[in-house]
Formats: structure tokens, C-alpha cells, sequence
């Protein structure tokens, strides 16, 4: 089945949200208008204009005030949002969207074709990596009239569709920024967008308040009158605020993985690990492949098959997430279930180290590596501990290293460590989110580039072919040698397919609907009574 | 006291202030940008996402994309005309910014430093008097309790109690968010979710008062002129007061003079586990993520408060004990 097909299929705007109130029905509980929802946001965004700024937290509280064309499903089909239905033609160049006709924008223009393409074209090419990356392959970008856009592009992109949920491309009011400096202008301050809720007050260190936006375009919607955002830096604050209902919502990284247990246990919490399937993180232990003996594939193996883990999916992330088996997390297309890496070992990994010619000296050490501690919270700490552990057993000394958020960055970046641990978002297909890694054309003194500095023409070949394949099938293929290729040869160190803990009160239905969970816009969220 | 020797003495005081808060500034600015990173990096590191041209953009926008002697030049310029600068990274002016947090910080500390003063001095006063016998020892032993205990513990500890176990009071935040309060109700409010942070923040300040009053007042009431007031005939609660207590001020003083100077700059402990919105988190927080402008002006903004307060201190002094002169 192809993406147009689902498009198609799913051609009015009204199914969803029909869907979804008929599962509030079929739990026995009608949507209730009314309420403010309390909940939490780690760390305080710098700003709230999406595009601007598209850090974790920005994320999740601009996507009240901010929508794309679409959205997806858990398995990452296209649902209509601003677009009410879109054509894709079978070279998969021409995409064709029909928008949606009375939005709004929390200032009362409406939210017309200009906006969309202006949105697009100028506004997340200039500002945003992710979409620059891929909308420069846009050729034309036309209105054919105020309710239709038609991009056509210069190859075939088959995974272009993922592009234009919120989170990569949120529509914005071309009104506020044309002929400004998208990063100052005033809009920045007090974000409008065509969401259910908009932007009411921010008091910084302390909360956000969104409110309902009365003239949003689905009728009846949003259920909530105010969403409140707390600041709360202090994780076990965080914990105290759900179990105290002063908040009745967590996402994201606001409570630690060890907290989760006991949170549920408590009745009137409901604990969910859904809603990360469009994101993906996949985290691993980040090789420099500049250092020795790092470039040596039979060490990168011996030290994949010394860990466990199903240890560090279970005791250290309490079965938050589970064990990667190979690069492509499963939630993200063009997973292959039959590739898996190499199972832990601890005799095959000492004796691929043997005939690597890395004798043990007479303290058992083969060889010595620093470690760059994920300053990220806690976990990531135990986490690296663990590995010191683990790679003890098969004789690798691991020298662990602290430091902070800008440091690590400015480290990793510049290609100054050793080893050290990263988690990188696949965004829903492996050309939007996987590529990057691997390829050599992306080794570059940049975060999130191919920074390890794994090369392999093969693997370079088969993400190019997939990139401009026109057929699922096609794809696969590429991508299923891609897998096969990289399972052989460890470039960096899988270890979980993770996802996030999201908490809230039992009373707050329909938290998680889609594939992107909690950066959805929450107009079908209520609290029943 | 002297008073025609006062102008003199702000005056080559003044002098001396605006030099070392210059120094201040000069280096302050050198030790931040000796931190690895920068808010570029720090951004891009967070975003999931980042190429060349969105750092050098980034850097561009914020101004570091020049050399450090004119962006530190530029710095001096902008500083000596009062302005604090901008911060990029928030698109808001750092004057704002931190002024937008200073009353939140000036109402916990100023709470907390007016409660550990008043009850650390009245304490000590108390635990002198009776020297020996069972107040003292339970105050001395309430003292080095709190002077011994970890801040964040006793945070956490009052929260577990009067927050969980008692539910009488918020864990966090400033005030209710969300809910329609009038007058009155909102002081309450305020009042309800102040309690703990500035109990936190004061216990261990009340601490050291209660123990530094009491040892110089002992110390003090050992003394020929005590000993001579006595003698006279003046009432004991005459003594303590006017010859005992104010002797002993001084070192009091000298102490909460170093504190009020600190008052600008928060408790980043206590406002981190408490929640409250306060320039110590502001500072932290533009620590982590290379806020340039921001942490220099917060910086800035504490060393004049310190400064002011040496100045203020050493004029107390003079007034409490008219011994100590006046100079610069």
C-alpha cells in the first residue's frame, strides 16, 4: 500500500476526530468542555515560536498553538489536518494538498495557500536544518487558489509526506514575518498560529499559560479552556506535582525512568510509553572512529556483545523503551525484523579482542577509553556507569568524564572524545532520520552529523538509492542491505529503542491519539468529570 | 561620628567601587567565555537537528562570530552606559529579564534574611542568658542542627512533611496559577507558597546568627564595663541590652552585611527545589546554555549589591560603635 492511497482514503478532515470521540464513547465517557489542564514543562523553552527554536520542550507547548498539513498515526500514516486531503503523483514528485477552508489564525486572518507556501518556502528553509535539508528539493511551489497548494519537486521523495506534521513544518501567519527578521520579529514574543489554544501569558522561571482560542476552526473544539505549563526544574518536584495532582500531566523527560514504578502503582495515575513512534530516539554509545581501536570493527563488536541489553532496558529504564536490535528503531518504516545484531557473548567478545592483537596485561586490561558522560539527568550517569561495568568484563577500562550540556555539545560537535553516548530522533523513515549517521558525504563538525566519522561507499550507495526511490518496495530492499551491512559492522552502539513516560491523571482522556503523542495540538483532550 | 569627613569618605570609597566592579565585569567575561561551547552549540545540541549554515546564523545573530577583544569591548561600552545588553537566545533585553525575576528573588531573601536575623539574634540573646542550662543547650543544639544540615535536605524534608504527609502547603511555585484571586487572598496565596523556600533559605543563616550572637555576647559580658554596669546597680535586662548586645552586634553585622549582599543573587538550591522563579535559576539556567549576556548581567547586578553593602556595612560600624572612624 502507498502513502497516496492512505491519503486518499483518509480524504476528509471530519474521521478522525469522529474516531477519536467514538473511543472517549466507547469508554464510556463523553467529551466534556471545561477545565484547565495543569501540567509541566522541562526545560523552560527560550521561546515558544516553533521554527525559531525547535528544542524538546518548545515542541511539545508549541504544537497547542501552532498545526501542520498533517499529522500521523502510531504507524506513521498521514492524517489531515490543515490539509484536508492531498494528492501525490506516482513518481512521487508532484504532491497536491487541499487545505482546510475556515482556519483562522489566533489573530483572525484567515490562513490562506500564501501562508502554507510562505511557511514552507522561506520561513523553516531559513531557520530550521531539518527542513532546509529537505525542502530544497522543492522546484515550484504554487497556489493554484487560496485553498490549494501544489510543491512539486526536483526528484522523487517518497518519505516527503513525514515533513509536514508540526513538529517539521507548523504552519505560520505569513503576515507577522514577511519583510521582517524571522528570529526578532515581535511575533517571536507572542506566537500566533491556527492551534486550539493560544499563546495568554509567560512568567518566566515560572509557567506558561495557553487559553482556548474560541474561533478554531473544527467545531466545538478544543474541550480544555487553558492548558498551564509549570516550570518546575527539580525532577523530584516534578514527581511530587503528579502525585499531589497538582499536575495532571508529565511528558517528555519530566519524570526519571526509576521514578516511574512507584508512580504506577498509584490508581489514579495512568503511566504510557506510546506516542514516541514518529521521534523514534534510538540512543547508542557514540564511537569516534578516529581513535584506536575504534576503527577496528572486531573491537566495536566485542564490545556490542559484552552488553546487556536487556539489563539496561529493564533496570535501568524500568522497561521504559526496549533493546535495539538494529539501526532502524521497529516503529520507524523500513525496519527489518529479521536483521538482529549479535547477541552478548562475553567469550566470543574476548576472542575477537584476542585477534584484534589486544592482550589482556597482567592486570586484564586490553586497553583503556574515556567515556563523555550524557549530562542529560541522571539515567544517562547510571547509565555510563553501567557500560564501565559491562566493558570491564571483557577487559576494556573505561575512564568516565563529566561535564554539561554546552560542553558536551561544543565536544561532540568539534569530534573531541572518545566514546560517549547520544540519542538521535528518526522522525519516521530512515532517509529523514537514519541516513545522516552513517553517510560520508555527512561527516561534518556539527551535532547530529555523521560525527563519529564511519565511512563505507556501500552504505553511502544504498541510502542514496533508497533516498530517491519512487517504491516502497524498492526501498526496502536498499534499506534492508543498509541493515545488514551496519549490524556487521557496529558503527556505533545500539542499545535501546527509547521512548518517553507519559503520566496523567485517569480523568484526562485522549492524551495520546497519534504517533507524535503529546506534540499533538490536544483539541479532542478533556478532563471528565 | 564625624560627619564632614563623610563626603570624602563615599567619595574615594565610590571611586575604589567602580574599579573593582570593573575589574569584576572584565573578569567575569573572560572566565565565561572560557567555558567550552557556546549558545549556538548548546542550541544546536538540543534541537535533534543542526547543519553549518544554522550555527554560523546563530552565531551571527549573537555576535560571536567576532573577535573576543571587540566583543568585550563592545560588552564594556554597552555596561558603562548601564545597559545590560540582550539576550538572543530569549529575544528579550537582559534588563528585563532579570527584572521581570528580581521580585520573586528580593521577596524570598529578603523574608529569609529578616527571619534568620531577627530570630538567629534573639536566639543567640536568649541562649546567652541562660548560659549553662537547658534553653541554651537545646537552642546550641537547634543551631548546629541547622548549621550542619544540607540545604536541599531540609527543603525536601519540610516539603515531605507539610507538603505530602500534612498537605497544607504547595511544593512549588510562586502562587496559584490559573486561579481568579483578589487582594487579600492573593498576599495568602503568595504567603502560602513563601513559607518553605524561606524557612529553607533562613534556617541555616538563622543558624549562624543565634551562634554568633551567643559567643559574643558571652565573650562580651566577660568584660570590665559589664562588669562596672553591674556594680552601678543597672537592671541585667538593662545590661544586656545596651551594653551586652550592641557590643556584640558588630560581628553580626559584619555578617549580615556579606549576606544582603547576596540577596540579588538568589539561592539557586532553593529555588530550584522549590520551584520559585528567581534570578539564582535564571543565572543557572543561562549557565548551562551559554546565555552569554544574561549570566554577565545577573553577575554584574550581585557584585554591585556586594559592593553597595561592604559601603553600608562599614557605615553601620560607625553608628553602632562610634570607636570605629570613618575612612577610606
Amino acid at each position: 500500500m502507498t502513502i497516496s492511497r492512505r491519503g486518499l482514503m483518509a480524504a476528509t478532515a471530519a474521521a478522525p476526530v469522529l474516531m477519536r470521540v467514538q473511543d472517549a464513547l466507547a469508554q464510556g465517557v463523553t467529551p466534556r468542555r471545561g477545565g484547565t489542564l495543569a501540567t509541566i514543562l522541562t526545560p523552560e523553552p527560550p521561546v515558544l515560536q516553533i521554527g525559531v527554536n525547535n528544542q524538546g520542550p518548545t515542541i511539545v507547548a508549541a504544537t497547542k498553538m501552532f498545526q501542520g498539513l498533517l499529522t500521523f498515526t502510531p504507524k506513521l500514516e498521514p492524517i489531515p489536518l490543515l490539509a484536508k486531503s492531498w494528492t501525490v503523483s506516482p513518481d512521487k514528485r508532484e504532491y497536491t494538498f487541499r487545505l482546510q477552508e475556515n482556519v483562522k489564525f489566533h489573530d483572525g486572518r484567515p490562513m490562506t495557500a500564501d501562508d502554507v507556501i510562505f511557511s514552507i518556502m522561506r520561513f523553516h528553509m531559513d531557520l530550521a536544518p531539518r527542513a532546509r535539508a529537505i525542502f530544497q528539493m522543492i522546484e515550484t511551489a504554487t497556489a493554484p487558489d487560496p485553498h490549494t497548494v501544489r510543491l512539486v519537486l526536483k526528484q522523487p521523495f517518497e518519505p516527503f509526506l513525514l515533513m509536514l506534521d508540526a513538529s517539521a513544518s507548523a504552519i505560520v501567519p505569513k503576515h507577522l514575518f514577511d519583510g521582517q527578521d524571522f528570529r526578532t520579529a515581535p511575533a517571536v514574543q507572542r506566537p500566533v498560529g491556527t492551534g486550539p489554544f493560544r499563546f495568554a501569558e509567560w512568567q518566566r522561571g515560572n509557567f506558561i499559560r495557553l487559553e482556548r482560542f474560541d474561533d478554531y476552526w473544527k467545531p466545538g473544539q478544543p474541550y480544555l479552556d487553558a492548558i498551564i505549563y509549570r516550570i518546575i526544574p527539580d525532577s523530584q518536584s516534578r514527581r511530587l506535582a503528579i502525585e499531589t495532582g497538582q499536575a495532571q500531566l508529565t511528558q517528555a523527560n519530566d519524570i526519571e525512568p526509576f521514578d516511574v514504578p512507584q508512580l504506577r502503582s498509584r490508581p489514579n495515575l495512568e503511566v504510557q510509553t506510546t506516542g514516541w513512534e514518529y521521534f523514534a530516539p534510538l540512543s547508542w554509545i557514540e564511537l569516534n572512529h578516529r581513535v584506536k581501536p575504534l576503527d577496528d570493527m572486531r573491537v566495536r563488536q566485542a564490545m556490542s556483545m559484552a552488553i546487556d541489553r536487556n539489563f539496561i532496558a529493564q533496570r535501568l529504564w524500568f522497561g521504559i523503551g526496549k533493546p535495539a536490535t538494529n539501526p532502524i528503531a521497529s516503529t520507524t518504516r523500513f525496519h527489518d525484523a529479521t536483521v538482529k545484531l549479535a547477541a552478548r557473548d562475553l567469550r566470543a567478545a574476548a576472542a575477537l579482542l584476542d585477534a584484534a592483537g589486544l592482550r589482556p596485561d597482567a592486570q586484564g586490561t586490553r586497553f583503556t577509553i574515556k567515556h563523555l558522560v550524557l549530562p542529560y539527568g541522571e539515567i544517562w550517569s547510571r547509565l555510563g556507569e553501567y557500560l564501565r561495568q559491562s566493558l570491564r568484563q571483557i577487559g576494556i577500562a573505561v575512564e568516565l568524564e563529566s561535564t554539561d550540556a554546552g560542553s558536551w555539545a561544543r565536544r561532540v560537535a568539534n569530534w573531541e572524545y572518545e566514546t560517549t553516548l547520544n540519542f538521535v530522533y528518526q522522525y519516521g523513515d530512515p532517509t529523514l532520520g537514519v541516513e545522516r549517521t552513517y553517510v560520508s558525504t555527512n561527516i561534518q563538525k556539527v551535532t547530529f552529523a555523521n560525527t563519529g566519522g564511519y565511512s563505507n561507499p556501500r552504505v553511502d550507495e544504498l541510502f542514496a538509492r533508497a533516498r530517491t526511490a519512487v517504491t516502497p518496495e524498492d526501498r526496502q530492499a536498499a534499506f534492508s542491505e543498509v541493515q545488514k551491512i551496519l549490524v556487521q559492522e557496529v558503527p556505533q552502539i545500539w542499545l535501546m529503542e527509547m521512548t518517553f513516560p507519559t503520566i496523567h491523571d485517569r480523568r484526562l482522556r485522549n492524551v495520546i491519539t497519534t504517533g507524535l503523542g503529546v506534540h499533538s495540538s490536544f483539541d479532542d483532550v478533556f478532563l471528565a468529570s | 561620628m564625624d560627619l564632614t569627613k563623610l563626603p570624602g569618605f563615599l567619595l574615594r570609597r565610590g571611586l575604589k567601587a567602580l574599579i573593582v566592579v570593573l575589574a569584576i565585569v572584565i573578569c567575569n567575561f573572560l572566565l565565561v567565555h572560557a567555558a567550552p561551547g557556546d549558545p549556538a552549540s548548546v542550541i544546536a545540541g538540543q534541537s535533534g537537528a543542526a547543519d553549518p549554515v544554522f550555527l554560523e546564523q546563530l552565531r551571527r545573530q549573537f555576535g560571536l562570530d567576532r573577535p573576543l577583544y571587540v566583543q568585550l569591548w563592545i560588552y564594556l561600552k554597552s555596561v558603562l552606559t548601564l545597559d545590560l545588553g540582550f539576550s538572543h537566545r530569549q529575544q528579550m533585553s537582559v534588563a528585563s529579564l532579570i527584572l521581570e525575576r528580581l521580585p520573586a528573588t528580593l521577596l524570598l531573601t529578603g523574608v529569609a534574611f529578616a527571619f534568620a536575623l531577627a530570630g538567629g539574634v534573639t536566639l543567640g540573646a536568649l541562649a546567652a542568658r541562660r548560659v549553662g542550662r537547658w534553653a541554651d543547650s537545646f537552642i546550641t543544639v537547634l543551631a548546629l542542627t541547622f548549621y550542619a544540615t544540607p540545604l536541599f535536605w531540609v527543603g525536601l524534608m519540610l516539603v515531605l512533611v507539610f507538603s505530602v504527609w500534612l498537605d497544607w502547603l504547595p511544593s512549588f511555585g510562586m502562587g496559584s496559577v490559573g486561579v481568579d484571586l483578589q487582594g487579600v487572598e492573593v498576599v495568602l496565596d503568595v504567603a502560602k507558597h513563601l513559607l518553605l523556600p524561606a524557612l529553607t533559605l533562613g534556617l541555616f543563616y538563622l543558624a549562624v546568627y543565634a551562634r554568633l550572637t551567643r559567643a559574643t555576647m558571652l565573650e562580651v559580658a566577660d568584660q570590665d564595663f559589664v562588669k562596672t554596669a553591674r556594680a552601678k546597680g543597672v537592671p541585667e535586662g538593662r545590661i544586656l541590652r545596651a551594653h551586652v548586645l550592641r557590643n556584640a552586634l558588630l560581628p553580626v553585622i559584619t555578617f549580615a552585611g556579606i549576606q544582603a549582599g547576596q540577596l540579588l543573587g538568589g539561592s539557586i538550591l532553593v529555588e530550584t527545589v522549590f520551584a520559585w522563579p528567581g534570578i539564582g535559576r535564571l543565572a543557572f539556567e543561562a549557565l548551562l546554555a551559554r546565555d552569554y549576556p544574561v549570566l554577565l548581567g545577573v553577575f554584574f547586578c550581585t557584585s554591585v549589591m556586594v559592593v553597595l553593602f561592604n559601603l553600608l556595612t562599614d557605615l553601620l560600624y560607625v553608628v553602632v560603635d562610634p570607636r570605629v572612624e570613618a575612612a577610606g
